[in-house]
């Protein structure tokens, strides 16, 4: 094992289909028009001295190392600021060359300290590099002249510090922020000798920085390096791994010193990410080695019991006794299963395995059921897949981008880079979301229209955008003539042009401007490629499969699926949403979404499995806590979920938890859901094992093991053996064994295999026969239902109203530090930027009440009340109030409701009617609360160490 | 019958007190009753001279200067409205010799028009460039100027033509032309003079470009400390719209053209052209490295003509006159005239246009009389800060692009700044190192820290410490900034410090200085 380090060709690579002929060194290459004479060189193997330039970051031309010679040229010329042309022929070495190299070098040392051998950057130094392969022998300058030694250290940012005393001025950090991340925080202050780098004017932490760790990793010294390399040393090693966190899925290096993590790369090979991070998946690793993480199995009787730590076998073999007694006294439909969307779908596939073959029903269901569960519906029925039709690469080819309910700069940091950067680029941007979002403006971003919203009123924007097309004659006729149903079309067509459509009949329910929405809907349908990217503010809601559908139809009618910049995307929440969706998790359908009762697809099932299988769905997520409170459901395995911090109406579902009498958590840390759990099995974090992750546009990506399971044994080793105890054997040596059961059970994966993997890098299902290396781009043949079929989708809108007691609508979200529930990034230095959960209102709503920034307010809805710390801010709309939901002491989901998508079940976490009122305690719910999980998460001392 | 009295507008006769001698004019000529008119010309020029008044009689315009406002009351005595005799009497404007001698063409009507008046303007000349041109094609436009051979005066003397050709040819729409009037080089102030005395000349020059190349808009970055050109600017730009010369149909032609004028950020760097359009574009004033030329990729990354301000306006004195009637003027591939400023230690001076091909020694003794201080001329500096150092024996170079490179130097700009014998060398070799290290913008390391340890080298020869070794080091400096630097701020420094090690190394071999400290 060696420490991987990725090539830099020095410039950015170029698409033209025009080649050109260059001879460097007397070696001959082709390369396309518009290429640097640095990246030519290096493409025929030869190095040109650098420093400023980095393949990802636009040439610049600062450092003046890469100067080269070209025949029949004056000077001296920089080879990354200079394209190739026709015949070149170009010299990198010469006696002439490497004096002024060692020229440049001699200047940059002259103001550098000479302690190569205490720093941290030791051996990963591009300027010590330099310095060597220049020759620099002397500086006849001296080091007595002026320079910045004495600069002092800004380590206030809690992942890495910045030590201007080494600063080369390169700008590449500059850069970096700007082209690759686009959030223009840094800046070169002062002119001349006095230019220096800085977060605009103050310490990192307090700056705009979001700490993607992009101009970290573009630092050629060690001015800017991670807290953990200069605390912990270089690494030795490296393994190519795939973030936990978000559905964007990024590649990563997880580069080791022995069993320890020194730093977490980005990789450049990455397709989802192409060498680019945020700073959940860069820095916010640290949880893994957190204290609080559980190692060892534990069960008890009570939930009021302190827990008891047993071994592995203990704890399986009790918790199979269990299930095995609750099936025997209250029938076999009393126990079921959750799988996790940041499990591994080798993970998830076992245990809705474990639920169908070894409980024998189908009462599997998992947490996507809360947050996409509507776009599988939406799109399958439209279109014929339940997932997003694009790469994320696409949207580099649209020109006019629609983000809605989504807020990609917090929850999904590398595409909205991807995304900022094509806006930069010139294409065009609608956002619909009730709050002003950062997308819609920020620097060197704006937004051409911004339809603010109110929530709940999704659809009926979504039709009168669709009304706008249809009445202006907007409509792409052939290409609707040739890829749609044409009854359900017509059917579709006559509805969205009737009056009560129009944007002027909903600009009252909705309030957009009917303006507004008109233009928004000419520049969606005229723009040229057209693309939409969404989020849960689009499927939490009662109509959240009627939104996704709305979409499609919109998408269709304009002819704007189907090939690259356009299509219809689902930002996936959690880092495996889509994994787990595609491998059979939810209690209707096995994997690769088809239904239990078609008997082909069961029978394979039962062949394959050697066991009978259950006919009907089994019960959603919802359905066994009702049950369970009902008394006829008892037992759980819920792996990697939290369930009563993340599912609504959390009062419901601890009742139902306490009502039930065997429930086993698999997780890393003693969660909120565990307050109520009898057996704990330890879980393994994703550095601890082997598996799959599939991101947001349906990647599959190898999440590989860095260090051994901490508690001994990966997770699916763990639900392998919790099966093996129940009398239903499963045999696997490695979780490839298990994709390659899944790729037989599946066609979408048929093709899919770890070999494969390893290979490719990662592959885009469906992967088959006919599309052997996978699938970018969806439905570029046509739609894979066959015709493509508009869905008639009226506005309803949802029960939950606002009235004279709760006057205000609650939604909810997420911010960039913080992940979900919280559990892992809580437990890193993130908590400096979002400490607490914070209730985000307008002045005017903040006013009426007589609240100011920073005062504890309660919110009450018809379901429950919570209190937090509010936050005035002129990005909500008057009537709306925000919050998120990472700290299990604020509870955002108290006050969520039971609504739910009609199709699917999804709650509506993004509309509640509330009430908002300053307070001097937290509420009654958080205290009491607070007092069960102190009285119910003890962990007795083990007997031996006892007194 | 009514009397013109002109008295200039022109900044520098403002900082010598213009402003008060016309009012006093005006005030003696109500008490005397006279019925003047005056009109607030451009300067002729003549440094020294100004406040230079002049009034219309018979015999045509006659000076009087420098005028002071204790002079007015005596002037009027002498019967100065019919061109009565007195000390500060000159004559007919146009015969001084200092002004006869020279040959205007980019300046014929600068200090002779009202400069906000188009009807001067036209009276003088004015359009019937511009008229000609809109009835020629493009290609013919461009190729005039090309054949005239005008070159860039603002420092690089590219010609002219073949820059616009560029632009014509580039596919990209929309073009920019943008006017570089940040007249940074110390000693110059021809572009100032210019835009105050004549600015419909600019404007004239910068509409054939666009219509020449096909740009819709034209800016203007003036210097930020000139605040009167920006007023007689906006002033002429307003009334060129207001008569149809600007907006949407250019002297009623189907070309659109109109022209915003941009206040620059007050660094010398911003006057070299890329620097100059990041900080029109609203950033920082960095150099962009070249290709791509502005002409192809230039402001907010559209082909651009950028020129000089004397580039521009000599444009409308080629299409008026034609081609070749330019290019009579001059010398070998320096064409036309040149607008010599002539400044430091002379008796006389100002503004002098002439035809390429005059010696440095001429324009010193003919022009300027020598040096003020009567002591012997020493040096000369050509071209502003990053010009070479003359010696004596090389002042019969003439005004001529190549002779002027053959002598290691550069014309650049068209300042020529005398010294006499009291000047020390090593000191200005350091000073050029000092203004390379404080205009420096930072970007690329030969001028970055190059600069600094050049200063830092030189006071160490100054010094005595190692001089034989730092002469070396500095030779090296010299070489890496020359071929390494990414503009010519850094790659030109080393020419005055090498022209000073060159051609006067006794001042950096005198015994070290006594430390007076410690
Ligand atoms: C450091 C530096 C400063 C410059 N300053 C000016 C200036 O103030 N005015 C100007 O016209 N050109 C200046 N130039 C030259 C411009 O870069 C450019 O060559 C010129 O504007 C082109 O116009 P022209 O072809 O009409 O001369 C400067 C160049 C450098 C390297
Ligand atoms: S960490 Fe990211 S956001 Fe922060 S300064 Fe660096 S590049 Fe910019
Ligand atoms: S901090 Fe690093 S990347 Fe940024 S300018 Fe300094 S050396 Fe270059
Ligand atoms: S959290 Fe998402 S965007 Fe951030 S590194 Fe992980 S996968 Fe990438
Ligand atoms: S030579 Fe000086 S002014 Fe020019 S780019 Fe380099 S640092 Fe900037
Ligand atoms: S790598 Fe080309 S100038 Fe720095």
């Amino acid at each position: 094992m060696t420490l991987i380090r990725e090539a830099d060709l020095g410039t950015p690579a170029i698409k033209s289909s025009v080649l050109l002929t260059v001879e460097v060194d007397g070696k001959t290459v082709m390369v396309p028009e518009g290429t640097s004479v640095m990246r030519a060189a290096a493409l025929t193997g030869v190095t040109v001295p650098k420093l400023c330039a980095s393949d990802n970051l636009e040439p610049f031309g600062s450092c003046r190392l890469c100067l080269v010679e070209i025949e029949g040229r004056r000077g001296t010329p920089a080879s990354c600021t200079t394209p190739v042309e026709e015949g070149m022929r170009v010299t990198t070495q010469t006696p002439d060359l490497a004096s002024l190299r060692r020229g440049v070098m001699e200047l940059y040392i002259s103001d550098h300290p000479l302690d190569c051998l205490t720093c941290p950057a030791n051996g990963d130094c591009e300027l010590q590099d330099m310095a060597g392969a220049v020759g620099l022998r002397e500086v006849r300058y001296g080091y007595d002249g002026a320079n910045h030694l004495d600069a002092p250290v800004d380590d206030s940012n809690p992942y890495f510090d910045f030590d201007p005393s080494k600063c080369i001025v390169c700008s590449r950090c500059v850069r970096a922020c700007d082209e690759v991340q686009g959030t223009f925080a840094l800046n070169i202050m002062g002119r001349g000798f006095d230019s220096t780098v800085s977060a605009g004017g103050t310490a990192f932490v307090d700056s705009e920085c979001v700490s993607c760790g992009a101009c970290v990793q573009a630092c050629p010294t060690s001015t800017l390096i991670e807290k953990s390399v200069v605390e912990q040393g270089q690494p030795e090693h490296s393994v190519v791994t795939t973030c936990a966190y978000c559905g964007v899925g990024c590649a990563f290096k997880a580069e080791m010193r022995g069993n320890e993590v020194i730093r977490m790369m980005p990789f450049k090979d990455g397709k989802a990410n192409h060498g680019h991070s945020c700073v959940k998946g860069r820095f916010a690793w640290g949880y893994a080695t957190h204290s609080e993480r559980i190692l060892s199995p534990m069960i008890r009787e009570r939930i009021t019991d302190p827990w008891r730590e047993v071994s592995w076998e203990e704890a399986i073999g009790y918790a199979a006794s269990e299930f095995k007694r609750l099936q025997a006294q209250y029938g076999r439909d009393a126990v079921g299963g959750i799988t996790s969307s940041r499990c591994t779908n080798e993970e998830t596939f076992l245990v809705q395995k474990l639920v169908r073959a070894g409980f024998g029903n189908n009462n599997v269901d998992t947490c996507a059921r809360v947050c996409h569960s509507p776009t599988g519906y939406g799109l399958s029925a439209t279109l014929g897949t339940s997932a997003g039709t694009q790469d994320f690469d696409s949207v580099e080819q649209a020109d006019v981008v629609m983000v809605i309910g989504a807020n990609p700069t917090d929850a999904h940091p590398v595409f909205a880079s991807q995304l900022k950067r094509r806006l930069r680029g010139g294409a065009r941007l609608i956002v619909i979301d009730p709050r002003r979002i950062d997308l819609v403006k920020m620097p060197h971003v704006q937004a051409d229209y911004h339809l603010p919203l109110l929530p709940g009123t999704n659809v009926a924007v979504i039709n009168a955008l669709a009304h706008v097309v249809v009445t202006e004659g907007l409509v792409d006729e052939p290409y609707v003539a040739e890829r749609c149903e044409p009854e359900a079309f017509e059917r579709w067509r006559a509805f969205i042009a009737e009056e009560r459509n129009s944007p002027e009949a909903v600009e009252g329910a909705t309030g957009v401007p009917a303006a507004d929405l008109r233009a928004a809907a000419r520049l969606y349908a005229t723009g040229g490629n057209a693309a939409i990217y969404y989020g849960l503010g689009v499927t939490e809601h009662s109509q959240g499969s009627t939104m996704v559908m709305g979409m499609a139809n919109l998408a269709m009618a304009t002819g704007n699926l189907g090939r690259p910049g356009v299509g219809v995307n689902p930002l996936r929440g959690q880092n495996n949403v889509q994994g787990s969706c595609d491998m059979g998790s939810f209690p209707h359908e096995f994997s690769g979404y088809r239904h239990v009762s078609n008997d082909g697809v069961r029978t394979m099932f039962e062949e394959a499995w050697d066991v009978g299988l259950e006919t009907e769905p089994g019960l959603r997520i919802p359905n066994m806590f009702d049950a369970a409170l009902d008394g006829t459901f008892k037992g759980m395995y819920i792996q990697g979920e939290d369930l009563v911090q993340s599912d609504p109406n959390t009062k419901h579902v601890t009742a139902a938890l306490a009502a039930m009498e065997c429930v086993v958590v698999h997780d890393l840390f003693l969660n909120e859901t565990a307050t109520y759990a009898h057996v704990f099995l330890p879980g393994s974090s994703f550095l601890e094992k082997d598996g799959t992750f599939t991101n947001a546009e349906r990647r599959i990506s190898r999440v590989r093991k860095a260090i051994p399971p901490k508690a001994g044994l990966a997770d699916w080793e763990a639900t392998m053996a919790l099966s093996n105890a129940l009398g239903y054997p499963m045999t696997y040596e490695h979780p490839s064994e298990i994709m390659d059961e899944i790729a037989r059970l599946t066609p979408t994966f048929a093709g899919v295999s770890y070999e494969k993997l390893d290979r490719l890098g990662s592959i885009q299902w469906p992967c088959n026969d006919a599309a052997p290396e996978g699938t970018p781009v969806m439905h570029e043949h046509g739609f894979v239902r066959g015709q493509g079929l508009f869905m008639v989708t009226e506005y309803v809108p949802t029960d939950e109203r606002t009235n004279d007691r709760f006057p205000l609508l609650l939604t909810t979200g997420r911010i960039l530090t913080q992940y979900n529930v919280g559990a892992q990034t809580r437990r890193t230095p993130n908590v400096v930027w979002h400490g607490e959960d914070l209730l985000e209102i307008h002045p005017w709503d903040a006013e009426n009440r007589g609240i100011n920034d920073g005062d504890l307010v309660v919110v009450n809805s018809r379901t429950g009340e919570t209190a937090l710390r509010a936050k005035v801010s002129e990005r909500m709309q008057p009537g709306v109030v925000y919050t998120t939901f990472h700290h299990p002491d604020t509870s955002a989901n108290v006050v969520t409701t039971e609504f739910a998508d009609w199709a699917t079940d999804c709650p509506e976490y993004k509309v509640t009617a509330v009430q908002v009122s300053r307070t001097r305690q937290r509420s009654a719910w958080q205290t009491e609360y607070a007092a069960t999980r102190e009285a119910t998460t003890r962990i007795a001392v083990p007997a031996e160490t006892q007194p | 019958m009514t009397t013109r009295i002109y008295v200039p507008r022109d900044a520098a006769a403002l900082s010598v007190g213009a402003d008060d001698v016309a009012t006093r004019i005006a005030a003696e000529a109500a008490a005397r009753g006279d019925d003047i008119a005056i009109v607030r010309n451009g300067s002729r020029g003549m440094c020294w001279l100004e406040p230079l008044v002049e009034v219309e009689t018979a015999e045509g315009r006659v000076a009087y200067g420098p005028v002071s406002v204790d002079d007015v009351a005596r002037l009027f005595d002498a019967g100065i409205l019919e061109g009565g005799a007195d000390t500060l009497y000159l004559g007919p404007t146009e015969a001084i010799p200092y002004f006869a001698r020279q040959q205007r063409l980019t300046f014929a009507r600068c200090g002779v028009v009202d400069p906000l008046s188009i009807e001067d303007y036209r009276a003088h000349g004015g359009y019937e460039g511009l008229q000609r041109a809109l009835s020629m094609a493009r290609e013919e436009i461009v190729a005039e100027v090309t054949d005239s051979g005008l070159r860039g005066r603002g420092g690089a003397g590219f010609p002219t033509g073949i820059k616009w050709q560029t632009v014509l040819d580039a596919p990209a729409e929309p073009k920019y032309i943008v006017c570089n009037a940040d007249e940074g080089d110390s000693g110059t102030f021809a572009d100032r003079m210019l835009m105050e005395g004549d600015p419909f000349t600019l404007i004239e020059g910068m509409t054939m470009a666009g219509v020449a190349v096909g740009a819709t808009v034209g800016y203007i970055y003036l210097r930020s400390e000139y605040p009167h050109a920006h007023r007689t600017l906006r002033e002429a730009i307003t009334t060129a719209r207001e008569h149809g010369y600007l907006g949407p149909s250019v002297a009623g032609s189907a070309h659109p053209f109109d022209i915003e004028v941009r206040l620059g950020a007050g660094a010398y760097i911003c006057g070299e052209e890329t620097a100059l359009l990041e900080s029109l574009e609203g950033r920082r004033g960095l150099i962009r490295p070249r290709p791509p030329l502005p002409a192809v990729s230039g402001l907010f990354g559209q082909p651009t003509v950028v020129n000089n301000v004397l580039s521009l306006a000599t444009v409308p004195v080629i299409l008026e006159r034609g081609a070749e009637a330019y290019r009579e003027f001059g010398m070998g591939r320096s064409r036309g005239t040149q607008p010599v400023q002539l400044a430091g230690n002379v008796k006389r001076g100002g503004l002098i246009e002439l035809a390429f091909g005059v010696t440095l020694r001429e324009l010193i003794e003919n022009y300027g009389g020598g040096t003020a201080s009567g002591r012997p001329v020493r040096a000369v500096q050509v071209g502003g800060p990053l010009g070479a150092y003359f010696p004596d024996s090389l002042l019969d170079t003439p005004l001529d692009y190549e002779a002027i490179a053959a002598a290691d130097g550069l014309l650049g700009h068209g300042g020529v700044v005398v010294f006499d014998d009291t000047v020390d060398l090593a000191s200005q070799a350091r000073f050029a190192m000092a203004f390379c290290a404080f205009e420096s913008c930072g970007k690329c390391t030969p001028c970055r820290i190059g600069a600094t340890r050049g200063v830092e080298v030189i006071d160490r020869i100054v010094a005595g410490e190692e001089r034989t070794a730092n002469l070396e080091l500095l030779d090296d400096l010299n070489d890496l900034m020359t071929k390494a630097s990414l503009c010519a701020l850094g790659g030109l420094t080393p020419i005055p410090v090498r022209s000073a090690l060159q051609h006067f190394p006794e001042d950096f071999s005198r015994p070290a200085p006594v430390a007076t400290t410690g």
